[in-house]
């Protein structure tokens, strides 16, 4: 039976295969932080093992190695100098691409479409497992590998230049690469220590009269406030619903559940469009896509925000409210 | 994006204190300083005024930590994606597109937002992606696009390309999912609702997802479509000179 963990160990080959990178190149910072990066991902089950049956020293253990991430993150010792374009790389990458034609879509979109493929054929494989996400993150690791094989066949290149090529990526994506995982944990941070219910209160105190349209504002505002401070429109639901939603729209006044929920939930996608704190969708592609703006994005997407957050709250205005 | 699970918490009545870690991220991105550090940070002075020992806090960071690894498989991609770079893959789709007469900058990027909508309205997000399709495919085929429109495109036009390629990729993940009725999403309503007392059928909330869907499509295919426009009008205005 195929585990997630193996995908999680293939992500630790990966990471330590560059973290040697550059250790031979005597990048010494970026080795240290790939190289941490590849023990917690080695070592993560165990872990999680330990911290089941009461062993938190483990999980101490990858907190400090976290806390030492982030250091040499905010050292700025990440930084590598960006090798001159050299124009006898681009005429080869021209002469390549002139060669290889339609060949070269082949190993890029196996990655998409084998996912697929391998999605579909969740039903009738013995060996998968039946949680579905799990599944999905093994079929693109299963997909990922496949397009790997087929784009060293293709380029007719050594294993040794998939290392050096992931380790170009990996210092354009430098530490954004770990805002998601950070920001998930600061998540958690604020769930336990109550960050949500004391917004959910300040934007329930703060509204000054009992006309359901200010309460729908408050909760339309405060979805998108606390998505935006959390990164997450899930995080945001169940403390604006249990501090707004529950008690004064539907309680009070006889709202329409499903259409506040979703609309709800929608309201806060808009916040998730405007925010630094959804780090996967506004920075790493931001980093990955080479924009000199790291909010570059987000100024994209501010005015299909905007319009969308007016659609939305028009119609759980005309719609959610009796 | 994952539900998140609420675990034990530690504070008593109301304690507002907590809310400094919110300041930290608010002052830390407004100074610019390093978000990786910044976030750390956050966590840290949360935990410590929420009155968390330190070797709890560490424990909860390094769960925490340990748990959202799936975020991180998207670094699987990379291997595939350097190589073909290296061998060309850019140059051939930018030669691809620049072939292509029918293929115009607005019309790629909301054939692209069509596609990645309907994929996720049937609850296939995980087949296109920043890494697995917008840096290899759409972007250079877009800056490819632009190019038709004005051959010598500044370098503030093609980030805002590039972003905009970006954008359409999150606005069809994030308004296609709601609609399918097995997204964690609707399960989340559902199950808070269920929680409270209030039970609702799933496509009953998956329902209401729909209107906004297509707003976010019709909204984000006339901003394509005024992006294009506004390129072409650049380029008519530094050809009147």
């Amino acid at each position: 039976m195929l585990r997630i963990e193996y995908v999680y160990w293939l992500c630790a080959a990966l990471l330590a295969a560059c973290a040697l990178h550059d250790l031979r190149a005597r990048r010494f910072a970026a080795a240290a932080f790939w190289g941490i990066l590849a023990a917690i991902f080695l070592g993560g089950d165990a872990v999680a093992e330990a911290a089941a049956q009461a062993n938190a020293l483990p999980a101490q253990c990858v907190g400090i190695g976290v806390i030492v991430l982030a250091l040499i993150a905010g050292s700025g010792a990440l930084r590598r100098v960006p090798e001159a374009a050299a124009p006898a790389a681009a005429a080869r990458r021209h002469e390549s691409a002139a060669r290889l034609g339609h060949q070269l879509f082949v190993p890029a979109l196996l990655i998409p479409f084998g996912t697929l493929a391998l999605s579909l054929a969740q039903p009738y494989t013995p060996w998968a497992p039946a949680d579905r996400g799990q599944f999905t993150l093994i079929a693109l690791g299963i997909a990922c590998l496949a397009a790997m094989l087929a784009a060293l066949w293709l380029t007719r290149s050594s294993p040794r230049q998939a290392v050096v090529e992931t380790s170009r990526l990996l210092d354009a994506l430098s530490w954004a690469a770990l805002l998601p995982m950070l920001l998930a944990m600061l998540g958690a941070v604020f769930a336990a220590t109550g960050v949500g219910e004391a917004i959910a209160h300040l934007v329930a105190s703060a509204i000054p009269t009992q006309s359901p349209t200010a309460f729908l504002l408050a909760f339309a505002f405060g979805m998108v406030a606390f998505t935006v401070i959390m990164g997450n429109a899930f995080a945001a639901f169940p403390v604006m619903m249990a501090g707004i939603g529950l008690p004064l729209l539907i309680g009070e006044h006889h709202a329409h559940a499903a259409a506040l929920g979703a609309l709800g939930m929608l309201t806060g996608y808009c916040g998730t469009l405007l925010t630094p704190m959804a780090a996967n969708y506004n920075v790493v592609p931001a980093a990955l896509l080479e924009l000199r703006d790291p909010n570059g994005v987000i100024r994209a997407q501010w005015p299909t925000a905007l319009a969308l957050l007016a659609v939305n709250f028009a119609m759980l205005w005309f719609f959610a409210m009796p | 994006m994952a539900p998140t699970v609420s675990i034990v918490r530690y504070h008593t009545p109301m304690n507002y204190w907590p809310l400094l870690g919110v300041a930290v991220v608010v002052f830390g991105f407004a100074v610019r300083a390093n978000p990786a550090l910044v976030v750390v940070i956050a966590g840290v002075v949360s935990g410590l005024l929420a009155g968390l020992p330190i070797p709890d806090l560490l424990a909860l960071i390094g769960n925490k930590f340990v748990a959202s690894r799936n975020l991180l498989v998207l670094l699987l991609t990379l291997p595939t994606i350097g190589l073909l770079e290296r061998a060309g893959l850019r140059e051939h789709a930018q030669a691809f597109i620049a072939r292509m007469r029918t293929f115009t900058l607005a019309r790629l990027l909301i054939a692209y937002l069509a596609v990645r909508q309907a994929l996720s309205m049937l609850g296939l997000t995980g087949i296109a992606g920043h890494p697995q399709t917008v840096r290899p495919l759409l972007a250079p085929m877009a800056e490819a696009a632009a190019e038709k429109i004005d051959a010598d495109l500044n370098a503030a036009d093609r980030d805002r390309v590039k972003a905009m390629c970006a954008a359409t990729d999150n606005i069809g993940l994030f308004f296609g999912e709601d609609v399918f009725i097995a997204f964690g999403a609707v399960l989340l309503i559902q199950g808070f609702y269920a929680q409270n007392g209030i039970n609702l059928d799933p496509r009953s909330i998956s329902l209401w997802a729909l209107p906004t869907a297509l707003a976010a499509f019709a909204i984000q295919s006339l901003r394509a479509l005024r992006l294009q426009r506004r390129l072409r009008g650049k380029r008519n205005s530094h050809a009147a000179h």
